[in-house]
């Protein structure tokens, strides 16, 4: 029943798109805007002001685009009803303005031929779209709340709000708004979990516009919660070596059988923190203890896995340390650094290892670890050892080289003495 | 020996009848160098020559292992300071002595400026000094890049790039030095070939002119021990001034052992002509004053470019410095000349003071 709704709405918008602006580029220059900007009501003259810099008028659209009429009429004649003229969409209305061109796959060609047409499809299967169709919510979003009307830019551009360092501000003037979201019973401290986060620090700090934000994991036209069971999936996207690990897991199944999420359980969704190696284990901060107990199985294994992550650190830490010594005092260890590099691979490895949640899978990437750490720390050694060797042969050379210095020295007094007494004619 | 004839080998004996050792024999034992207080300034020059020697052997054994090429510099050196037996020695050493050489050649020359040896008839000899000079310091600007790291090489950038702004010749300058508009493999192929063939070229020719020069008119009493009686003592070059020589020569060694040994001449990052400029680029320090003076002078002065001013300057008083015998008309007949001595102290002060502020103040772009 419900995709028949489904459809029925989008056949609504279907049959609005019909009459598609083919000739939207070639609109001549607009009589709305001369009396806009003179009627001195802001409220008239703003979107005028604001549209110069929206993309649509970059490509070449005027008002009547989407609020139809006839810019050729100079005088309230060209806000006739006749001609086509909707005044300000309503709220379902803008579903179908936006939707008759950018549903359009032939159409939006013309413009940009990358860009996806299934946004209003989309639309329909987000949170925002099914309370709209189906209760006529007036406070969900539509596209004009999220792309502002009037001054829409497309989302590399960092003045746009739909620029991944905005969208999480753009989402959260409503999700992190308790007043505006009281009837929905739903949290709205998300926003200042995610500015807590290690994908909001990536992003903000690093400039990695490739961390997520909102969108990256509740989609965006068709915005949701992801379900329990796929967290997994939607984490997955970036973090796909944990991912694999976890799927194959004896945890992938239990979390399904107990109705957890996988990923969130132990990372939290929002709040997302840097993971680190105090979360393994039975310690203090460790995230197994909320389950396991030493006693258990599970409690040994991750006690096991962690004491495996500890010592590859510890003995990469080592030998970094003493590498770092050796060239501090001038020696040349920059091949040993680099392969020590082999061992800070197979941490990480190790630390994406320990979602199979089994000792084997972490012992076999800590190994060759351990094994890499250990020969650059005796290499390590052994520069030190070079660099005493060093020291002591200048102290043999400088020792010989003062004793000829003597020497001459010796030699110059005779001769000088033996000159006083022969003076040279 | 004391000039006392000794009898010689039958192989000096040999020798001296196909190349003349007697007259070399005869000349060495005439040659008596002034004992004054002034003495000890006598013997810069050659322990400049002596750290010369030194580059010169060293140069030669680094050119053993060295690659010149952009691919390969870097790791050539790499390789040279991890797995070649004593190769750390051999570069330290190389770079340490080129660090003391232009400085004992620095203390040379002012030594000879305010003794005022460059006076008549020992004014070629100053010239072929300030030859030596630029061409140590083009030995200096050339080496530094052979490494291939990240500091050389956008030291050099910056380096070609005030070439670049000499009025007229400027850009033609630049690009010659850089063979192209960028420091590139090709620069680094040009400087090689002028550090390991050009310039020592140049030194060789230049320095045998200096060389028989101070043989020639021996060394210069300065004025003031002259108007005071002249030298009251002399002593025999060799083997009295000879030997005092081998302290200074050795003594400069065991510091370069130290050095190196202690200091090891680091190899840093290798260079990434697309990666941005390091925090703190800076020159070799002989070129730092230059450097500081640069950065400190206003964009424009009197509607010209800082830069171009600045570098014009720097052009002028080299200019003055080489021509200073000319210019010194007092010393020329004499007569105490204040105003030289005055110059000589400016410019020192003026160098250490730069050359310590490029070091102290806080590093920059």
């Amino acid at each position: 029943m419900r995709g028949l709704v489904a459809l029925a709405w989008l056949a609504l918008v279907g049959i609005a798109a019909l009459p598609a602006p083919a000739a939207a580029q070639q609109q001549r220059p607009e009589s709305c805007a001369a009396c806009h900007l003179e009627t001195g009501d802001e409220r008239l003259a703003n979107p005028v002001k604001q549209f110069g810099e929206d993309i649509h008028s970059a490509k070449g659209f005027g008002c009547v685009a989407c609020h139809g009429g006839d810019a050729r009429e100079a005088g309230m004649e060209a806000m006739d009803p006749a001609k086509g003229y909707i005044g300000k969409p309503e709220r379902r209305q803008v579903l179908q303005v936006c939707g008759r061109c950018h549903s359009d796959a032939r159409f939006m060609k013309q413009y940009n031929p990358a860009l996806r047409v299934d946004q209003v499809t989309e639309y329909a299967t987000s949170v925002h779209g099914r309370r709209l169709r189906e209760f006529g919510d007036p406070k969900v979003a539509t596209c004009v709340n999220c792309h502002p009307a009037h001054s829409i830019k497309p989302p590399s551009d960092p003045r746009s709000s739909v620029h991944p360092l905005k969208v999480a501000d753009t989402c959260g003037r409503c999700h992190g708004d308790p007043k505006y979201m009281e009837a929905y019973k739903i949290p709205t401290d998300q926003l200042a979990k995610y500015r807590q986060s290690v994908h909001w620090r990536l992003m903000s700090v690093k400039g990695d516009l490739s961390a997520p934000t909102c969108n990256d994991c509740h989609g965006n036209h068709g915005a949701a919660p992801p379900g329990i069971s796929w967290v997994g999936n939607v984490c997955g996207q970036c973090h796909t070596v944990q991912a694999e690990f976890f799927g194959k897991s004896p945890h992938a199944k239990v979390f399904a059988q107990m109705g957890v999420p996988g990923c969130a359980t132990c990372h939290s969704n929002h709040e997302i923190k840097e993971a680190t190696d105090a979360m393994l284990g039975l310690a203090d901060q460790a995230v197994c203890a909320g389950c396991h107990a030493a006693a258990d199985k599970g409690g040994k294994a991750a006690a096991d896995m962690r004491a495996l992550i500890d010592s590859l650190g510890g003995e990469y830490d080592k030998a970094r340390a003493i590498l770092l010594q050796a060239e501090r005092a001038g020696m040349e260890v920059s091949q040993a650094q680099f392969d020590l590099n082999g061992a800070k691979d197979a941490l990480v490895k190790a630390r994406a290892a320990v979602h199979a949640f089994a000792v084997a899978a972490v012992k076999k990437e800590t190994e060759p670890g351990l094994t890499i750490s250990a020969k650059a720390y005796a290499r390590g050694v052994r520069a030190l050892e070079e660099l005493q060797f060093r020291r002591k042969g200048l102290a043999v050379s400088l020792v010989i080289i003062l004793a000829v210095i003597a020497g001459i020295v010796v030699k110059i007094r005779q001769l000088d003495r033996k000159e006083q007494r022969t003076p040279s004619p | 020996m004391g000039g006392s004839a000794k009898p010689h080998g039958r192989l000096w004996t040999w020798l001296d009848e196909r190349v003349g050792l007697a007259e070399l024999e005869k000349l060495v034992k005439k040659k008596e160098v002034p004992v004054h207080r002034h003495t000890v300034w006598y013997y810069l020059g050659g322990m400049t020559l002596f750290l010369f020697m030194i580059q010169v052997a060293t140069g030669i054994l680094l050119l053993f292992y060295y690659r010149p090429s952009a691919e390969e510099a870097y790791e050539s050196v790499q390789f040279l300071m991890a797995e070649v037996e004593f190769g750390w020695l051999i570069r330290s050493i190389h770079s340490w002595a080129s660090n003391l050489m232009i400085f004992t050649l620095f203390i040379h020359l002012f030594s000879v400026l305010l003794l005022k040896a460059y006076r008549p008839p020992r004014e070629v000899t100053w010239l072929s000094g300030i030859g030596l000079l630029g061409v140590g310091m083009g030995f200096g600007f050339t080496g530094y890049l052979l490494p291939w790291n990240e500091l050389a090489y956008f030291a050099t950038k910056v380096g070609t790039e005030i070439t670049g702004v000499v009025p007229l010749v400027g850009p033609f300058l630049g690009r010659l030095l850089r063979g192209g508009d960028e420091v590139t493999g090709a620069t680094l192929t040009r400087f090689y070939g002028i550090h390991v063939a050009v310039l020592p070229l140049l030194t060789t020719l230049i320095l045998g002119l200096h060389l028989f020069l101070v043989q020639k008119h021996g060394m210069s009493v300065p004025p003031g021990v002259e108007r005071a009686g002249g030298a009251r003592r002399t002593m025999h070059f060799l083997p009295n001034f000879l030997l005092r020589d081998l302290v200074g020569w050795l003594s400069a060694l065991a510091i370069l052992a130290a050095l190196a040994a202690y200091y090891p001449t680091e190899l840093g990052q290798k260079a990434d002509p697309f990666a941005p400029a390091p925090i703190g680029i800076k020159p070799e320090w002989y070129f730092m004053f230059m450097f500081k003076t640069l950065k400190y002078l206003p964009s424009y002065i009197l509607g010209i470019e800082g830069e171009i001013v600045g570098v014009v300057g720097f052009g002028m008083g080299g200019l003055v410095l080489l021509l200073i015998p000319f210019l010194d008309r007092r010393t020329a007949r004499g007569e105490p000349s204040r105003l030289f001595t005055w110059i000589g102290i400016a410019i020192i002060l003026y160098m250490i003071a730069l050359t310590y502020l490029g070091y102290t103040e806080v590093a920059t772009q």
